[in-house]
């Protein structure tokens, strides 16, 4: 499925233009989030929307060259630990679980700018989950690229 | 039987919206969830917090428990689509 790549140059090079605009627009949102409409879940989603437009236009190895399927769920995986770590963190320090004021220990910060910073870490957190898993999900969806059809279809061009 | 599931349907129907009628006015100021912690997130949420839009301070500070939940759903419904729908995960890792 999906393993025809249409080279189209037009496509292909707007594509090219636009996602590293995508991208860091994407992590505007994500940094963004203390100021504007915006945070983790928005910003992971606009950077998955950067990778699916890679795909649609350059085709699948293009995306899993740079991120396999497995580098996706281990980054899914990053994110909600860095969440949990950051509660987790928390607990450590002596605090509730999730409770940013217990940062301020070790930032060496004053408590709400230990609060805002908590809550960028695990908006950073949430944009990497969330990423990582639509991307995944756009993988599994739209299947492994068929292995023997594509080797089989050079050697059946030749054997005739 | 499908006379005795239409009446429990119908009974149960019309109990919610029995219910319906003691829940406040639309944005009532004085109801329970506007006059409870919602002023207090107005109030002190930039004070205590340093964030300016009070949705991020509510979401990821107030409510760091619920998005936590969040994450961890999208990240299960990633897993299970990789379960259900990955095969032969190995030859792809090869290729890729």
């Amino acid at each position: 499925m999906l393993t025809t790549v249409y080279e189209n140059l037009i496509v292909q090079t707007v594509c090219r233009i636009m996602v590293p605009f995508i991208q860091i627009y994407a992590l505007y949102v994500i940094a963004h989030g203390h100021y504007s409409p915006g945070g983790g879940f928005q910003g992971g989603v606009i950077l998955t929307a950067s990778l699916a437009l890679i795909f649609l236009a350059f085709g699948q190895g293009a995306v899993t060259r740079r991120i396999n399927r497995r580098l996706a769920v281990i980054l899914a995986s990053a994110g909600v630990f860095i969440y949990a770590g950051i509660g987790l963190l928390c607990l450590l320090l002596g605090g509730n679980f999730l409770d940013y004021a217990q940062l301020a220990k070790i930032l060496g910060v004053t408590i709400p700018r230990a609060r805002s910073l908590g809550i960028l870490g695990v908006e950073v957190g949430v944009g990497l989950a969330v990423m990582a898993a639509m991307y995944s999900i756009i993988l599994d969806i739209a299947g492994s690229p068929a292995k023997p059809e594509t080797k089989s279809r050079p050697i059946s061009e030749n054997k005739p | 039987m499908k006379v005795i599931i239409l009446i429990f349907v119908i009974l149960s129907g019309g109990l919610l919206i029995y219910g319906t009628m003691d829940m406040p006015a639309w944005g009532d100021p004085q109801s329970p969830a506007n006059s409870y912690v919602s002023p207090r997130y107005i109030e002190e949420a930039y004070a205590k917090t340093e964030t300016p839009n009070i949705v991020s301070a509510v979401l990821a500070d107030y409510r760091g428990y619920d998005t936590m939940g969040e994450t961890t759903v999208i990240f299960t419904a990633a897993l299970v689509c990789a379960f259900l729908l990955r095969k032969n995960s190995d030859e792809d890792e090869d290729k890729s």
